[in-house]
């Protein structure tokens, strides 16, 4: 099979994390999405290095795998920490970081 | 044994001691320590008398002996060993340094005993020896400077021996700062030496110098000069003498041996032992004389009109030093160093008298309070009358022999030299009628009350006052201690002042000129190479300097008995009619207020202008403007920052969507 097929698979995940990202509230969902664009990339390096033949890709998918599990993590912690307290489960209400 | 192993011993002992001494100061009670300490300096004196004979048994050329102990540096063209240097020099040096550290040892043992302080008193006093014997011994300019600096610590350590006198304390850092002065001349001529001749040993340098420098090259006139600064501050010659009058402050037994007959003479040490350096910069040499002719003017003049018993005491000192630096500047080497070794016997004498004096007056220092002692303190009396007369160069004294023959000398020498023999002579007529100030003050008159009182046998145990400000002292570490000692009850100290009194009327005969020239002789080891050793004046000449100094000494004590003994109103009337000049002399010159206003507050000014110009306007300036920018800069861009963290990440997929697009559009 062409490799075109992967990356418009590919494209249509890393769009629709994005969008996830961009627009959803609850930072789990957000989270979620996250992980969706992070596979998205994976799933393109592995069909290049299908393609090519070589190994590179598939040393950088593991990579990303190990990346992508410490951020949930890190993430997930948070998040449980946050429910904890009793903070509002929004992205939009975090705003510390306003100048 | 060999002369250099005895030469090590000498170190051992003293640096033993102070070990011993510091380390079980905590366990011991009564007098131990002063046993240890004198039994530590006594085997050092014994060792030095060890390498003399030696030395006495070695040829005249081969009584330079050098031993090491091992590299103390090693580095690239560097190299630096822990080597003594044992020579006919530095074993005259270390008989007198060890031989009356011994006695003074002995008379601290008794005169330090009600003391709380004792046990730490004599750590100090044999890490003094050990560094001074460290001085005199070491085989090159680097371990020269440890021993310098030793020293300067020692003293230091012990002016401020009584620790709650608030003039003790600032009295220990003024030696210490202006000794610093010093030490940094003596470390910059040493590197200066070492940049011109790549090496620190004193045997390679003195004998690659004559080769490398012409004579008055500005380079070797610039290490004199260096060195002199060290040599000045260490042995209080003009304008770095300040320091000295103020250490009287320690306990009079530090001020009998070090800050009379050991420390201060390792400037005329220094002069001596780098000769051959001081001959190719006769330009320096001169300048050495006239300095040390001035401070032998400047402190006599002084002397005249001090009160405080121990301050004259210093200033005579000071003033004898003057004479010993004239002496090792013109090139009179036997001459200076004689004088170095009969001052330490007849000073120390005077100082171990003072301080029974002291101890009798109940810490009082003023000798307008004092008079009248002959009875009640016989022996004491008998020992300072025949330290002032050592010191006023008495007919067949030993101070006699010595400052005469640096009169002599500089008269040989001729020329420009006249002056420093007229000016020799002038300060001799001076030193008889100040000695004698003392010693008629003290001895002759009547009874002073506490005079009376010891009469009837009871030491007067006055308030405890401090004898420079007459504030109330704070007994509670130590001194003044529950009791004072006198010479007439301690044996310890009666046999110490003794035996200083006996070598101060009889040292004399090692060097008569004409008749014996032991100390000639046998320095010749050291000095053989330098033209100036071998100009001797002739007999004649020597006998007719001698008869001009029996003339003047006895015409000073006889001045001196006429103002105090015969018409004893004489002084205040003279004191009337002079104000101006008794006022000059009283204020010392002025010497520390022209300190004060050359140096101190010039540097306070500059250190005020670096507060409140460049510190508050320039440093803080930039730093403010600083802050400033990058605020202004921060209040433009916060805007950007909305807190909303969905905003961010449409920002950072737009950023790499056009960065993405930009890269398409280029490849394509």
């Amino acid at each position: 099979m062409a490799v075109e097929w992967y990356l418009v698979l590919s494209a249509l995940l890393f769009a629709t994390g994005a969008a996830g990202v961009l627009l959803r509230r609850s930072p789990l969902v957000v989270l979620l999405c996250l992980e969706l664009m992070l596979n998205a990339g994976n799933l393109a390096l592995l069909a290049f290095a299908r393609s090519t033949g070589t190994q590179d890709g598939h040393v950088f998918a593991l990579v990303v795998m190990v990346v992508a599990a410490c951020e949930v993590v890190v993430g997930l912690g948070l998040i449980v920490a946050m429910f904890r307290r009793r903070l509002p489960l929004n992205v939009d209400e975090f705003r510390g970081l306003k100048g | 044994m060999s002369a250099t192993a005895f030469g090590w011993l000498v170190l051992i002992f003293p640096l033993a001691g102070t070990i011993l001494i510091g380390l079980g100061s905590r366990r011991w009670s009564g007098r131990t320590a002063g046993f240890i300490g004198t039994g530590a300096i006594a085997l050092s004196f014994a060792s030095s008398i060890g390498a003399f004979v030696v030395l006495l048994g070695e040829p005249t050329d081969a009584r330079q002996l050098t031993s090491t102990a091992w590299d103390y540096a090693t580095s690239v063209g560097l190299d630096i060993q822990l080597g003594i240097l044992v020579d006919p020099l530095s074993v005259v040096m270390c008989l007198v340094v060890s031989g009356v550290s011994t006695l003074i040892h002995l008379y601290s043992t008794a005169y330090m005993v009600s003391d709380e302080g004792y046990t730490r008193f004599f750590a100090y006093l044999n890490f003094f020896v050990f560094s001074m014997l460290l001085l005199v011994l070491a085989g090159n300019f680097v371990l020269l400077v440890v021993g310098w600096a030793f020293v300067g610590f020692a003293s230091y350590a012990l002016i401020s021996f009584w620790y709650r006198r608030t003039t003790a304390t600032a009295a220990g850092m003024k030696a210490f700062v202006i000794n610093v002065i010093g030490d940094i001349g003596l470390v910059l001529a040493a590197f200066l030496i070492f940049r011109e001749l790549g090496a620190f040993d004193y045997l390679t340098v003195f004998e690659e110098a004559p080769g490398h420098f012409e004579p008055n090259d500005g380079t070797i006139v610039a290490i004199c000069l260096l060195l002199l600064v060290g040599a000045f501050a260490k042995s209080a010659q003009l304008p770095l003498h300040t320091w000295l009058p103020d250490a009287m402050e320690g306990p009079t037994p530090v001020s009998a041996l070090i800050h009379a007959a050991t420390m201060v003479t390792a400037g005329v040490y220094l002069i001596a032992r780098a000769h051959p350096l001081f001959e190719l910069a006769p330009t320096a040499a001169d300048i050495a004389a006239f300095i040390g002719l001035a401070t032998l003017l400047v402190a006599a003049t002084i002397a005249l009109v001090v009160t405080d018993l121990k301050r004259i005491i210093a200033y005579s000192t000071m003033s004898q030093i003057g004479y010993m630096v004239v002496a090792v500047s013109i090139g009179a080497y036997t001459a200076g160093i004689f004088h170095l070794m009969t001052h330490a016997f007849f000073k120390a004498l005077l100082f171990m008298a003072a301080g029974s004096i002291i101890g009798a007056m109940a810490g009082n220092q003023n000798i307008d309070r004092m008079s009248g002692f002959r009875r009640a303190m016989p022996f004491t009396s008998f020992t300072l009358i025949v330290g002032a007369l050592a010191l006023a160069g008495f007919p067949l004294m030993s101070g006699f022999f010595s400052k005469d023959e640096i009169m002599v000398f500089a008269a040989e020498r001729g020329g420009m030299y006249w002056i420093f023999a007229i000016g020799g002579y002038v300060a001799a007529f001076m030193t008889a009628f100040y000695a004698f100030r003392i010693g008629f003050r003290v001895v002759t008159g009547d009874p002073c009350p506490e005079a009376k009182e010891l009469e009837q046998g009871h030491l007067a145990h006055g308030e405890h006052l401090n004898p420079a400000t007459g504030e109330k002292e704070d007994t509670d570490v130590g001194f003044p201690g529950a009791e004072h000692h006198i010479a007439e009850r301690a044996p310890g100290m009666r046999i110490a002042m003794g035996v200083l009194a006996v070598l101060s009327i009889i040292a004399g005969v090692i060097q008569l000129p004409g008749i014996t020239a032991g100390m000639e002789h046998f320095l010749e080891g050291t000095f053989e190479d330098s033209e100036l050793f071998h100009i001797v004046p002739s007999d004649e000449s020597a006998y007719l300097g001698l008869l001009v100094g029996a003339i003047l000494s006895i015409a000073g004590i006889g001045l001196a008995y006429m103002a105090y003994v015969a018409r004893p109103g004489m002084t205040a009337r003279l004191r009337s009619r002079m104000g101006g000049v008794h006022d000059f002399l009283q204020h010392k010159w002025y010497f520390d207020e022209a300190i004060d206003f050359l140096v101190y507050r010039p540097v306070i000014r500059v250190g005020q202008f670096c507060n409140n110009v460049i510190e508050r306007v320039v440093v803080d300036g930039i730093v403010t403007a600083t802050v400033g920018a990058i605020r202004e800069v921060g209040l433009l861009v916060r805007g950007a920052q909305s807190g909303f963290v969905r905003a961010y990440a449409l920002l950072v997929l737009g950023g790499f969507a056009a960065l993405a697009l930009y890269f398409l559009v280029v490849s394509s």
